[in-house]
């Protein structure tokens, strides 16, 4: 297994806020990793990181062995790094269609087998295609939002809070859609407070509390870790 | 919604090819170019209409190229009129220095306005398009106030005569007509469209959707905002050339807030994101108050009342986002359709009107 992606304890600051406070991770090729941890605890922060937004003060970020610590969020899209961004940020007053299609807009061409491969994974955006992205439900914006990161064909694809806010049962299909693009290969980086969920579909994962990584181990042996399930299972 | 999709799909849809679309508009275009300019010419129409017309012709590239950067990029600048003076200065002192005829130096002194206005749009683009919003309106509102009064005093600083300050360029060869007025409507109209059906077009109208998704999407936001935002430069600076050849002098007061806040009126009551509606507001709003100059005393009574109307029953203006496509009426005619059209929500008709030309 080889290691796709590789953060070197990165410090990260809002003005004088020391939100991240020397994180280090790797992520290896075809592995599902989660970040778990309470709110401020600076997950969506690292993986803002990582994705060029923001930038750490010290410690670095290698992609594929390419250090891309300092590199604009669009540069690091076109290396194969895809986001589906927090919040199910779909473009609203665009059809389903062409959301799609702006996955792709890296590549400059529109992949037939990719749509036709997005399509059969969220059968519900092709009956709804030619809607507008915004009069999606919830569920199926997220849908929407990781169909899209799909298309530009990633090489790892970080997902951050895909289950916030949707209903039980489509947190169940969202992470159950998850497992399956592990199935066909593709490697992921999840950040999720659904610690019990998340845990039980990922390889490895990595707890953080204020800005820092307290346990880490794989996904089932952190689900029967006494500490996680105090913190986060409920007991 | 299920079952009209799948008559759709058995019956087969007449679709007119793109360059079928591009040569029937095109027909159209200089079909009224030369209605008009022989009616003008010959004297069918009373003078000044020809010069009611020009003003109209340049008043719409203002709103056209204004759209660029509200209606399809999003944002709200205030100093477009800062742009435009940029470019009637550029080309007033390219026209008054240079010996080529007026004739041929006239388009070259259009392509240097624009080329100058593209410029400062570019320099002034690169830091106010960081802020947004209200804060990108009065960095704006600024940088146009800015122009203006560099425009008044710049000669002082530079030892000769450059902009002749507060009296102005006087004797600019007047060499703005109808036909070319308008002509460089059709082109800026025509090059606006292109763009923004294209694949930076997309790009554009994504961040105008949203800025984080588009940024997820690997769009150089940074990149295309300013890129939309000098091509709405260039092209009031093109206006400003039509402007300084129409009117034969120039001086700063003509370009100040106020023309800004005019040219955003019109984008506004016509829909921002769309063209047809910017040129329908910006000929109602030119053409209006010229020719109502009789009663001169109410006109900017009704001018306020019909913004307050607007704002109120229709707060998108009045075309909203809808695009007029010549194509999809032919289309619709020959499928003999267009009448269930016009009941269909707004939301299908933006998916079916793709390529639209």
């Amino acid at each position: 297994m080889s290691t796709l992606l590789k953060v070197n304890d990165i410090h990260v600051y809002y003005g004088k806020i020391h939100a991240v406070k020397g994180v280090s991770f790797e992520v290896g090729q075809g592995e599902i990793v989660s970040l778990i941890g309470a709110n401020g605890a600076g997950k969506s922060t690292a993986l803002k990181t990582i994705s060029g937004l923001l930038h750490p003060k010290q410690g670095s970020i290698e992609f594929m062995g390419k250090d891309i610590t300092k590199l604009e969020p669009n540069k690091i899209v076109r290396l194969g790094l895809a986001q589906v961004p927090e919040g199910r940020r779909v473009f609203a007053h665009m059809s389903v269609m062409e959301n799609i299609e702006m996955g792709a807009y890296i590549l400059g061409r529109i992949p037939e087998e990719a749509v036709e491969d997005v399509f059969s994974r969220f059968p519900r955006l092709k009956e709804r295609s030619r809607q507008e992205a915004g009069t999606l439900s919830g569920g199926e914006q997220q849908m929407l939002a990781m169909a899209r990161a799909l298309m530009s064909k990633p090489k790892l694809i970080m997902m951050d809070e895909p289950s916030m806010g949707l209903s039980p049962i489509l947190v169940e299909q969202i992470f159950s859609i998850i497992a399956e693009l592990r199935q066909s290969g593709a490697t992921i980086l999840l950040v999720e407070q659904n610690a019990n969920k998340a845990l039980k579909i990922t390889d490895r994962a990595y707890v953080l509390e204020t800005g820092r990584i307290t346990l880490s181990g794989s996904g089932r042996e952190l689900l029967e870790s006494e500490d996680v399930k105090k913190a986060y299972l409920g007991g | 919604m299920d079952n009209r999709a799948n008559n759709k799909a058995n019956k087969k849809r007449f679709e007119l090819p793109v360059w079928a679309a591009y040569i029937i508009n095109l027909g159209l275009f200089i079909a009224f170019i030369s209605l008009f300019g022989v009616l003008l010419s010959s004297g069918a129409l009373p003078g000044f209409i020809t010069k009611v017309a020009m003003l109209i012709g340049i008043q719409v590239i203002l709103a056209v190229s204004l759209n660029v950067s509200t209606g399809y990029l999003g944002q709200l600048p205030l100093g477009h009129a800062g742009f435009m003076a940029v470019g009637a200065y550029a080309s007033a002192i390219f026209m008054t220095h240079t010996s080529i005829p007026a004739g041929i130096a006239f388009p070259i002194g259009i392509v240097i306005a624009a080329a100058v206005a593209g410029l400062f749009g570019v320099l002034i683009g690169i830091p106010a398009l960081r802020l947004k919003g209200d804060y990108l309106a009065i960095i704006t509102l600024g940088f146009g106030e800015i122009i203006r009064v560099v425009l008044l005093n710049i000669d002082s600083v530079l030892g000769f005569k450059l902009t002749n300050g507060a009296a102005g360029l006087q004797n600019i060869p007047k060499t703005t007509t109808f036909v070319n007025a308008w002509l460089m409507v059709g082109l800026t109209c025509f090059l606006i469209h292109t763009f923004i059906k294209s694949r930076h077009g997309r790009a554009v109208l994504s961040i105008r959707e949203n800025e984080i998704a588009a940024e997820a999407c690997g769009i150089n936001i940074t990149y295309y905002k300013t890129l939309a935002f000098s091509m709405s430069a260039a092209f009031a600076g093109a206006a400003g050339a039509l402007y300084a050849g129409y009117l034969g002098i120039l001086n700063p007061s003509s370009f100040g807030f106020m023309k800004s806040i005019e040219i955003l009126v019109m984008v506004v009551l016509g829909g921002m994101g769309s063209m047809v509606g910017s040129i329908a507001a910006a000929i109602a709003l030119t053409a209006a108050p010229e020719l109502l100059r009789a009663f001169d005393n109410y006109r900017m009574i009704a001018y306020s009342l019909l913004l307050i109307a607007t704002m109120i029953f229709k707060p998108s203006g009045l075309m909203g986002r809808y695009d007029f496509s010549m194509k999809r009426i032919i289309e619709n005619a020959i499928n003999g359709d267009i009448f269930r059209r016009i009941r269909k929500s707004r939301a299908f008709d933006k998916a079916e009107g793709e390529g639209e030309a």
